[in-house]
């Protein structure tokens, strides 16, 4: 009764909105048609700013209120124009001095540009509507009730409407749910906007990790020409000294065969540390619990590790996890002042979660700290996703999940299967949609042309005359939307796993 | 040093070179090689059927080329406790090091691959090992020490402590390490007596006891 109650509440709340949003769909209106048609454009972008408040609004009550999260659909806000070498900044084929120009051109493009932007619009424009229809219907059935008694409507209509307000009264819960799901219509993204999302997204995680594969290909050239190849030469020089020296000065040879010795060490010891750096050993002998078990060892910091992990990951994977926990354990010691780290690896559903929690100081930021920049370069390139929570004063934790990383095998794992709602649905369309297509549709209708007295079991013909054809052609559409349901259903059923398995879990994270 | 008695010993090694390397070395000190292998599995059968005096073990072997040949000389001692088992690798890990000592019996040994270079040490090491001594890395008892370098007790030691107590830690006799640091022997003896007071260890005059015990001590204070 109570949560009824809330619910009756809501419904008239978001009526409410509506009613406010009147004045919006006003003033947003005088300021589209002032920037469209008297060419004052910079009343669009703030108009525009002026609808994303209300969506997000509604987004949010959705959510909150009627149970249906919506997800932000925008495109992500153009980069500031970054000046040339020559100080200028250029828009398309002009310079300017300053980039409010460039920027302000970037953020019309961007909002313009934007699908969101006008399906926007088109939600605040039909909210009104939409709210008398659904949350509101008991409440504008009344009205017309009242209005039917005013005016010369036969007696009968006012009570008709009344029972039907208090019908729709009853049902609030389920017009409400109509209503989200409208909402989500709308405002929610398009799957072209969050494709194209997700591939800039990974555009931008292609570029990053070429980027710092390359960067660590000269960084591993450099050590191994300054290091080990140099010594190696060293090595060869001294070597041909000796075999000079061997027979005039055997103790100087000696000697010389000490500094080979000593040299080889040396080049031995750089190369362990090259290679530490590019595949720590321990992990790919033992895998990543125990490489970063062996990492914490090593490290001066008091620090506990928990493992929960069925399958080995992909090494790739392995990898990135392990050198972003390294990264992570480094910045505690340095930055942090910490003393103790815990680190727990762990399986959520599919994904590689670990959390790296320290004593420190806090005050971490990632867009501050390059380091942690890093850490999720390193990620991105697996949809690897990086939360911190550093508060001034500690405790700092970092949070990384790497999906897909413990999917034991990478066939078709969700397989195109529909849950048991639809099926069922499926079902009955095919199982007894001929019925109203065809003895009830069709071959009524037949029946009905040839005009014959046998009516049997046609329902149709036992109506009085005047209903009789809408009765056939209601039957008709009703067999026939049967069959395209029970076609369709299982393909948008597909065609949405298909896309859920291409888009990462959370798309627009952080902002 | 050369025993009267040649010890017998088991190799594994997957690189020829270097396997052929150490029969050659080792023979040349009197040891007798009863097998040289090159793959895990074969390292287990010649370990548990030939029961050699001393083994000598590469960490990565074939199949798998993962932590294959430590596996197995771990299984081998399992089924043959206290066999002296030296373990050689490219990179030396706490965490190995640890698993090594779990079992607390001794005759263990665990150096980087580099050591073979000096052979008069590299064998001297095989002895202890075979005597059911210790031979550590010194790099492992380095990491050891650093990451237990904040501990209370540890920063009471004095400098020359310290260095008598990481020879002590590689398995360094008293004879050894007055050698090392040109001490006399009792001035060692003094040294390792005001150690183990300090650790709050009991103090022990056997060799093996006393570097296990030293090794349980570091392992355990960073816990």
């Amino acid at each position: 009764m109570k949560t009824y109650a809330v619910t009756v509440g809501r419904a008239l709340a978001l009526g409410a909105m509506a009613l406010l949003d009147t004045v919006l769909v006003v003033v947003t209106l005088a300021a589209f048609v002032l920037a469209f048609g008297l060419g004052m454009v910079f009343m669009f972008p703030p108009a525009a700013q002026l609808i994303r408040h209300r969506t997000a609004l509604a987004r949010r009550l959705n959510g909150t209120w009627l149970g249906t999260a919506v997800p932000v659909p925008y495109l992500p806000p153009p980069l500031p124009t970054r000046p040339q070498p020559d100080g200028w900044y250029r828009h398309e084929r002009q310079l300017y001095k300053t980039p409010r120009w460039p920027d302000w051109n970037n953020r019309w493009k961007w909002i313009v540009g934007d699908p969101a932007t006008w399906r926007d619009g088109l939600w605040l424009y039909l909210n009104p509507v939409v709210v008398c229809a659904l949350p509101l219907l008991p409440l504008t059935l009344a009205g017309c009730a009242v209005l039917a008694a005013w005016s010369a409507a036969p007696a009968a209509l006012p009570l008709v409407l009344g029972c039907a307000s208090a019908v729709a009264l009853a049902a609030t819960p389920l017009l409400l749910r109509g209503y989200a799901w409208w909402n989500q219509q709308l405002l929610s993204p398009t799957d072209r906007s969050v494709l194209a999302a997700r591939i800039q997204r990974l555009d931008q995680a292609r570029l990053a990790t070429v980027d710092s594969q390359a960067s660590e290909l000269r960084r591993i050239e450099r050590d191994l020409h300054d290091g080990a190849q140099a010594r190696l030469v060293a090595m060869g020089m001294t070597l041909g000294a000796v075999e000079e020296l061997m027979d005039k000065d055997p103790a100087a040879a000696k000697a010389l065969l000490a500094k080979v010795r000593e040299a080889s060490s040396t080049a031995l010891v750089e190369l362990r540390d090259l290679v530490k750096g590019i595949h720590p050993p321990v992990l790919a002998e033992r895998g990543l619990g125990d490489a970063v078990r062996a990492l914490a060892l090593d490290s001066p910091l008091k620090v506990t590790v928990t493992v929960d992990l069925d399958i080995r990951p992909d090494s790739p994977v392995e990898s990135a996890a392990y050198f972003s926990i390294s990264e992570l354990l480094t910045n505690a010691a340095r930055h942090g002042g910490a003393e103790r780290v815990w680190i727990d690896i762990s399986s959520n559903d599919h994904a590689l979660r670990v959390v790296v929690t320290d004593d420190g100081s806090g005050g971490a930021d990632p867009s501050l700290g390059s380091g942690l920049r890093g850490i999720e370069r390193r990620l991105a390139a697996f949809d690897g996703v990086l939360a911190v929570s550093s508060p001034r004063g500690g405790p700092t934790t970092a949070t990384f999940d790497l999906p897909y990383a413990l999917l034991s095998e990478k066939g078709p794992d969700c397989k195109p299967s529909l849950p048991r709602g639809k099926a069922a649905i499926v079902g009955v369309c095919w199982g007894i949609g001929w019925l109203p297509l065809f003895p009830q549709g069709l071959v009524t209708m037949i029946m009905k042309l040839i005009d014959t007295d046998n009516r049997s079991w046609f329902l149709a013909l036992y109506l009085p005359e005047a209903l009789q054809w809408p009765l056939i052609v209601f039957n008709i559409l009703l067999g026939l939307s049967m069959y395209a349901a029970g076609m369709l259903i299982p393909v948008m059923h597909a065609r949405q796993q298909r896309l859920a398995e291409v888009l990462p879990v959370r798309l627009w994270l952080g902002r | 040093m050369v025993g009267p008695v040649s010890l017998r010993v088991v190799i594994a090694e997957d690189l020829y070179l270097l396997r052929d390397g150490l029969v050659h070395l080792l023979q040349a000190h009197d040891f007798e090689v009863v097998a040289a292998v090159e793959s895990g599995p074969e390292l287990l059968g010649a370990l548990t059927g030939l029961r050699p005096d001393v083994a000598v073990v590469d960490v990565r072997l074939p199949p798998t080329f993962t932590d294959e040949g430590l596996q197995a000389a771990l299984a081998a001692r399992r089924a043959v406790p206290g066999l002296p088992v030296l373990v050689l690798s490219q990179h030396v890990e706490q965490l190995y090091a640890r698993e090594l000592l779990a079992d607390g019996s001794g005759a263990i040994g665990y150096l980087l691959k580099d050591r073979v270079f000096n052979a008069e040490q590299f064998v001297d090491a095989v002895r202890r090992v075979a005597a059911g001594g210790t031979a550590m890395d010194p790099e492992v008892i380095a990491k050891l020490l650093a990451s237990t370098a904040r501990h209370q007790p540890l920063g009471a030691l004095t400098p020359r402590e310290r260095e008598v107590l990481e020879l002590m830690a590689e398995g360094r006799s008293n004879a050894a390490i007055s050698q090392r640091l040109f001490l006399s022997e009792s001035a060692v003896g003094k040294h390792t007596a005001s150690i183990f007071a300090k650790l709050d260890l009991a103090p022990s005059d056997d060799d093996n006891r006393r570097v296990l015990a030293v090794l349980t001590y570091l392992n355990a204070a960073r816990g």
